[in-house]
């Protein structure tokens, strides 16, 4: 078995560095196909895990040393446990599709092969952060997925704006990685170790004070990366970057590491309730605020990108409830339906030459008949209607809050999930339904590739049973790690009400957005209206960012340039003019005569001499200059 | 007393020859001069109980280095003065006696402890020339068989850099072809 | 009145400087190369005195060496020299300034 581990683990980075060779040369399909080869070939060993895992096989290697000096001993250590392997399951399976996929999707793109190995490396550094043994492979793993990120978000690097978009997100998680890496250190010193086992082992003992600050340090970390209030901004910006990198990394996998890191150090998390209830409060807060600037937007991608960010915000109030569990099977459904939904877009961006704007599409549903079929089922599966995957996993985490008393968040959660569905079919309504406003605009659509919506189905097919067919199974497995906890409601008719009543207002939901959009008519009093705008401007965050960090920071730096220059290049320049001074003055020395060159030696000598002679004096009259320097 | 006379006998001498030497106009005179100064030298080997050095001295010094200078100086004009238009004496004085003075500083006080352990002794009763036979054919037979080959390097680069152009002797040509050469090799 | 190392090795320094003096004072070639002698000589000196004061061969054989490299060093240099007259039928230093910088 640990021959598949090392499969699982080395087959994307394999891939990578194949792709990476054509990089520079023109495409070739070759790239596209070994690169989803080796994930495939991941994918398939994950597998086998998986079912060695449910047998009730945990996997552990130490490939090799990595550091070891003094007391702080970090090996290359991969471990394969239930929590781990669901992670695994999660990123080999939606990688794969989207490698697949992306084969059609980047057809045209001149720079083909590059797009591959970057993707695969993203690959190969999320499985590192997902299955290393200890935090700083987590950290390597951590900051692995922020370079690919980059080099994906930037990936048409000609364009201004993605550019722009990379280093905002790059930067972004550059700040919640110093967190997270005070984080890691606050436990090292207290713990001396940075191994999951000698971490959960030893940190009963510790007090409450050192358990808050790392719990709060990591989960910085955590939030940069799952883009949580108030390091969200760059998110939405990512969008630049072509809608696979979306899918992947934006929806399904990298955002989610935040998630899995709370889950995975749940021992840590367990011991400090406040700060899970900080959690949990700020992701609820995140879930609605998300959802609230989805309603109005513009643009299908930022808007799934929106939805992605509320998403989390569920997640992150599941976890932060210690509902561990909750939180990573809705990770897992998310991924699933999230980047069903992306790939969907996709697909339509391809239909439309690029257009994002839904308001210019319209009554897509005759054209891309299996486009529409699988966004409008991926909608549905966000909504959480029964049977769908996210019924399962987000009435859940309902239930959570719920059971927990924490009657706040779930009157949050709840309008969130109604908003949710509002701006998912306000989506769906606007592309698929209604008139065929794209023939203004002289668009011409087309169906995607058919082997891209094939190789859309596993997707589409987990989005649609993942709920009622994994749920046990699952809590089976990964109760073996996680606290198990049943969060049912006591109280049937209570139970019933609140389920069959989310479902109603759900759909009301939708069919409210329905009715409003099939006709796409801009009501233009709400839309000057103040909360219409302040929503669309993404509640002026951006902007405030720009006027109180970014326009502060050009000040600074252009007082500091002046200083720089005045200071720093003044003196460098100073120096520099000496021995340019000083050489031009001496370069007569230099008049090729051997003879004077002779001279110059012997003056060179005496120099020599005349030193050897005033060190000789000093040492042998040591005792008397020291003498003399004591009266 | 004996030996301090004959030191500073030869002591005289050698700085005599050797200040002609660097202050004469006329190579040959030098050449003459140096040669000398080298056979006193050797007197200081004698002295100083060194015999096979002063051998050494006198047979590749005045012997050997000279002659080969002598035969070098019959290819340069040495019969006429050497106009040199040397550098200000003050300074050139200046400098060696400058180093010199230090040099001496140095020499005279005692910095170097005496206890110093003679690697290879000299040992009383055997001769000198043996006695450097034993330790030059034992322990410095890489070097010395290592000087042996610059040796024969030097002499062959010697003989070849001379030598260039030697087919042509100019003393078996007429004047007019000695001329037409001499005038093919400027326009070369 | 005894002739100690100290005498030789100032007589040694004399000489050297006598050498110094030659080499920056004379321009012609030829002259250069004798007082490179002097200076060979002077140090050959030394060796040998601190050889016998000392009763250690070490030195007697570095001077034996010097000498060795002091005839391989006559003996490459006129050929340079030989070379050198050839070309520019002069032998003075002032002429030599292609190593100018």
């Amino acid at each position: 078995m640990e021959m598949y581990l090392y499969i699982a683990l080395f087959a994307p980075l394999v891939g990578s560095l194949t792709a990476a060779l054509f990089g520079a040369s023109k495409k070739t399909m070759f790239t596209g196909l070994f690169a989803s080869g080796m994930l495939f070939a991941s994918f398939v060993s994950s597998l086998l895990l998986l079912i060695g895992v449910l047998e009730g096989n945990t996997y552990h290697v130490e490939m090799m040393t990595w550091i070891a000096t003094g007391d702080l001993y970090v090996p290359f250590g991969f471990v394969v446990n239930e929590v781990t392997v669901t992670m695994m399951m999660v990123v080999t399976t939606v990688s794969t599709v989207v490698h697949v996929y992306s084969i059609g999707y980047m057809d045209h793109d001149k720079s083909f092969n590059r797009f591959f190995s970057y993707l695969s490396a993203f690959v190969f550094s999320m499985m590192v952060l997902v299955m290393s043994d200890n935090l700083l492979g987590l950290f390597i793993g951590w900051e692995g997925v922020g370079v690919c990120s980059w080099l994906l978000i930037g990936f048409w690097y000609h364009k201004e704006s993605a550019t722009w978009a990379a280093n905002e997100a790059f930067i972004m998680n550059r700040i919640a990685d110093l967190a997270m890496l005070i984080g890691i250190f606050i436990i090292y010193w207290n713990l001396g170790t940075l191994q999951y086992e000698g971490i959960f082992a030893g940190v009963n003992e510790l007090n409450h004070g050192v358990l808050t600050a790392a719990g709060i340090f990591l989960f910085v970390g955590a939030m940069g990366k799952s883009a949580q209030f108030p390091l969200h901004t760059w998110l939405a910006d990512a969008m630049e970057g072509p809608t696979p990198v979306s899918a992947l990394i934006h929806a399904a996998t990298m955002v989610t590491a935040g998630v899995y890191l709370v889950v995975r150090m749940n021992p840590l998390y367990d011991l400090i309730p406040d700060v899970g209830l900080f959690i949990a409060s700020l992701g609820a807060f995140v879930a609605m605020f998300a959802a609230t600037m989805a309603l109005v937007n513009r643009d299908m991608k930022r808007i799934i990108a929106y939805s992605t960010l509320s998403q989390l915000g569920y997640m992150f109030v599941a976890a932060g409830l210690g509902a561990y569990w909750v939180a990573l099977f809705h990770l897992m459904a998310h991924a699933f339906f999230k980047a069903l939904l992306f790939l969907g877009a996709g697909n339509v961006m391809h239909a439309m030459d690029n257009e994002l704007d839904p308001f210019k599409m319209g009554g897509l549903r005759k054209a891309m008949k299996g486009t529409f079929i699988m966004m409008t089922l991926a909608s549905v599966a966000l909504a959480g209607i029964f049977p769908f995957a996210g019924f399962f996993s987000k009435d859940l985490i309902l239930e959570v809050a719920f059971v927990e008393h924490h009657y706040i968040l779930y009157t949050v959660l709840l309008l969130t999930a109604g908003l949710t569905a509002f701006y998912s079919f306000r989506l769906v309504s606007l592309i698929f339904h209604g008139e065929e406003r794209y023939k203004l605009f002289g668009f011409h659509p087309h169906e995607a590739y058919k082997y891209m919506l094939v190789a859309m189905s596993p997707l589409l097919i987990l989005a649609i049973i993942a709920g009622f067919l994994f749920k046990g199974t699952y809590y089976e497995m990964v109760i073996a790690m996680l606290p198990a906890g049943e969060y049912h409601v006591h109280n049937q008719v209570v139970y019933w009400v609140m389920t069959i009543g989310t479902q109603l207002f759900v759909i009301a939901a939708i069919l409210f957005a329905y009715r409003k959009y099939e006709n796409a008519k801009i009501d233009l009093k709400v839309e000057s209206g103040f909360f219409y705008q302040l929503l669309f401007n993404q509640y002026y965050i951006p902007k405030l960012y720009d006027e109180l960090f970014s326009k502060p920071y050009v000040e600074l730096s252009k007082m500091m340039w002046k200083i720089d220059n005045a200071v720093v290049d003044a003196s460098v320049d100073g120096i520099a003019n000496v021995f340019y001074g000083t050489g031009n003055k001496t370069h007569t020395m230099q008049n090729g005569n051997l003879s004077s060159m002779l001279r110059w030696m012997v003056l060179g000598l005496v120099a020599l001499l005349v030193s050897a002679a005033v060190f000789i004096g000093i040492v042998t009259n040591a005792d008397a200059i020291m003498k003399l320097l004591g009266a | 007393m004996f030996e301090a006379i004959a030191f500073y006998l030869f002591a005289f001498l050698t700085i005599a020859m050797f200040w002609i030497t660097v202050t004469t106009k006329h190579a040959l005179y030098a050449l003459t001069a140096l040669a000398a100064g080298m056979i006193f030298i050797s007197a200081f080997f004698f002295i100083l109980g060194a015999d096979f050095m002063g051998v050494i001295q006198i047979i590749v010094y005045s012997g050997a280095v000279m002659a080969l200078y002598a035969f070098g100086m019959m290819f340069f004009d040495t019969t006429r003065e050497l106009h040199e238009k040397n550098p200000s004496s003050t300074l050139v004085f200046l400098l060696g006696g400058m180093a010199a003075l230090l040099v001496v500083i140095m020499v005279s006080a005692p910095i170097v402890s005496g206890s110093i352990e003679a690697a290879y002794p000299i040992i009383e009763g055997i001769g000198n020339t043996q006695a450097i036979g034993m330790v030059l054919f034992t322990k410095y037979l890489v070097p010395f068989e290592v000087a042996a080959v610059m040796l024969l390097v030097a002499m062959i680069a010697g003989i070849i850099m001379a030598g260039k152009k030697m087919d042509i002797s100019y003393s078996e040509m007429s004047e007019e072809q000695i001329d037409e050469k001499l005038d093919a090799e400027v326009i070369a | 009145m005894e002739i100690t190392l100290t005498h030789y090795l100032v007589l040694s320094t004399v000489l050297f400087a006598i050498g110094l003096v030659g080499v920056m004072r004379r321009k012609n070639l030829l002259m250069l190369f004798f007082a490179t002698e002097i200076l060979l000589n002077s140090v050959n000196i030394a060796l040998v005195a601190i050889s016998h004061y000392h009763g250690d061969f070490t030195g007697q054989l570095f001077a034996f060496f010097i000498i060795a490299i002091a005839a391989s060093e006559v003996a490459v240099g006129l050929g340079l020299l030989v070379l050198w007259f050839k070309r520019e039928n002069k032998i003075d230093l002032d002429i030599m300034t292609s190593m100018k910088g």
